[in-house]
């Protein structure tokens, strides 16, 4: 590709460029580098530091607390609740949002009509704002006068108090999940079906694998690994840090039947200003984050590549 | 073997089309439900109906309700002025920094995209607590700076630019600079013009992300005239001013979420490249082979 400047020519270029392109390289990087630092980096530092403490805003004395903090909050009933409910949630949205979405993008897939209708029917959850979507979703629900229970009514069933049932809340607020995150799988299964070459379609036609099922198992699920393992890995970083729903329409209710990891740690560290504690709950969420991003990176590289 | 084609998928294809369309309306209803009740009569929403009939009357009580009482397009300006800055800020910081990852070797390199990597996995709820702390000291909460500031970095921007520009010709790159082409000037002359569809998809990346959030003004803004849409409807939501009147609040989440899902239906390859940008097409996800 170099050739196109002679190779001589070339190399007294790149002498008395160098270090000039090495001070334009620190002179372009530098704004990015220092507010990475200052912005990201280090604020994720300090927020480790201080769940060692009992760092109070607007208090002078600070003390190290060594591991107290993370002891207290792994102890306490309001963070096994808070975790109970962030398994069942994340166990609900992550299975279903991405089967339906592999569901729904086979389908499309293999439609010639109405292709990018579905599309953007199924996508448009995910572009829209969610505050504005769970209300519309509470009218939805509503005990009284929402379309769902008017619907079950219809069948004689008795209505549901969808929102302030402490034991349907969170299997309500969990569906709001699985309906915002279907479009968005939904998306990356198709660009994962439209890279798979027709010719391993053509000859898995020759075994017999034509269509339906088999060919969806001979041929479809195996060229989806890579991209089903992106797509777990993401629904479950998504899924875990969900929890505008639950600010918007229950704040953790009722009985702390809604109250999710994250919203615990909105409510520690920005409501009752419980620094240490809240510092503690993002560590082991960081550390959570980190875990799967290590487990994704790992399968990733024995993963075969087809492509 | 044409033949049996084109005969069979036509009942496959009712019955595919039946599935699919019931499975549309179902999550386009959320959508036709808010706009309905925003221009439906209080007392036919009360009463449980299953058909609502709109009328014009309905939906100007609804919507000058809500306008009235909460400073909705306030919210909107607010919004749209918090977006554009973190997006121009964001751009201006991460492409220079994309170009000399790609282009420009010097020492620290790896170091910084080994920052750039570990930045864009982290969520914003980690730095959030000593980044308040922070804004606090400083008494810059409550202000629109609390909103931009922490966000005008992106190591996915940066990411982003750096594998787009990694692909652009050399020879061009030493030519310009022949033509008296500075490092800056190559920047916003040269690569940022040829990556426009990185830019476009990280524009709208940035803008959804950002216009959507409730968290982070959540934490940092108390004053009605800062707040930007989603916290404006929450609080509106909350408030004794919504009055339980459903259609208004109806009519102010019809207002907030019109304006993406406008640009949606228009730009629909930009928003969905955009959104599934976060990982989903990168380079990162052809598993690290390309960092």
């Amino acid at each position: 590709m170099a050739n196109s400047i002679a190779p001589t020519y070339r190399a007294r270029l790149n002498a008395t460029q160098s270090t000039e392109s090495r001070r334009a390289g620190y002179f372009l990087s530098a704004p990015a580098a220092v507010l990475l630092i200052i912005l990201i980096l280090l604020p994720s530092s300090i927020v480790i530091f201080l769940s060692f403490t009992d760092y109070q805003l607007g208090l002078g004395e600070t003390r190290f607390v060594g591991l107290d903090n993370y002891a207290a909050t792994l102890a306490s009933a309001e963070f096994h609740k808070s975790l109970i409910n962030t398994f069942i949630y994340v166990a609900i949205v992550v299975p279903l949002s991405i089967a339906l979405g592999l569901i729904f993008a086979l389908m499309i897939e293999a439609r010639r009509t109405f292709k990018s209708f579905y599309r953007t029917a199924f996508f448009l959850p995910v572009t829209a704002t969610l505050v504005a979507m769970a209300t519309a979703w509470e009218v939805l629900l509503h005990p009284t006068f929402g379309l769902i229970n008017t619907v079950i009514a219809l069948f004689g069933a008795s209505k549901i108090r969808f929102l302030s049932d402490p034991d349907v809340a969170l299997y309500a607020i969990a569906a709001i999940g699985v309906w915002k995150q279907i479009g968005f799988n939904m998306i990356l299964f198709l660009a994962g079906l439209s890279t798979i070459p027709v010719e391993l379609y053509e000859s898995a036609s020759l075994d017999g694998a034509d269509r339906g099922w088999r060919r969806f198992l001979l041929v479809s699920w195996p060229m989806l690994g890579p991209v089903t393992l992106f797509v777990v890995v993401i629904t479950l970083i998504r899924a875990f840090s969900d929890f505008e729903a639950v600010i918007v329409l229950t704040d953790g209710g009722p009985i702390r039947s809604t109250a999710v990891v994250l919203f615990l740690l909105y409510e520690e560290a920005f409501r009752y200003f419980k620094i240490g504690t809240g510092s503690a709950i993002a560590v082991l969420f960081l550390v959570f984050v980190a875990l799967i991003s290590w487990v994704q990176w790992r399968i990733a590289e024995k993963q075969v590549h087809y492509v | 073997m044409f033949e049996r084609q084109t005969n069979r998928p036509n009942i496959e294809s009712v019955v595919g089309n039946a599935i699919l369309m019931s499975a549309a309306l179902i999550m386009l209803l959320p959508f036709f439900w808010m706009a309905m009740v925003s221009v439906t009569p209080q007392g036919e929403v009360y009463s449980g109906a299953l058909f609502l009939t709109p009328s014009l009357q309905a939906a100007q009580d609804n919507y000058i309700f809500a306008l009235s009482r909460a400073p909705l397009l306030r919210y909107m300006v607010n919004g749209a002025v918090v977006c554009i800055s973190i997006l121009i800020l964001q751009i201006l910081i991460a492409a220079p920094a994309g170009y000399a990852l790609a282009k420009l070797p010097f020492r620290g390199r790896p170091l910084l995209m080994a920052g750039v990597i570990i930045g864009l996995m982290i969520p914003i709820q980690v730095p959030a607590i000593p980044l308040y702390i922070g804004l606090a000291y400083a008494g810059l909460l409550d202000s629109y700076t609390a909103l931009i500031l922490p966000f005008i970095i992106s190591g996915f921007g940066i990411f982003l630019f750096r594998q787009f520009f990694a692909t652009y010709p050399d020879e061009v790159l030493d030519a310009a600079r022949l033509d008296g082409f500075s490092e800056l000037a190559i920047v916003w002359r040269l690569m940022l013009p040829a990556a426009w569809p990185a830019v476009a998809a990280f524009a709208v990346f940035s803008v959804v992300a950002h216009w959507n959030d409730l968290y982070w003004p959540l934490i940092v803004i108390l004053r009605p005239e800062l707040m930007t849409p989603p916290l404006g409807l929450a609080t509106f939501r909350q408030s004794g001013d919504s009055a339980g009147n459903i259609g208004a609040l109806m009519a102010g989440g019809v207002m907030i979420t019109a304006p993406l899902v406008v640009l949606f239906i228009f730009a629909q390859k930009h928003f969905i490249r955009g959104m599934t940008l976060s990982r989903g097409k990168n380079p990162l996800n052809s598993k690290g082979k390309s960092i």
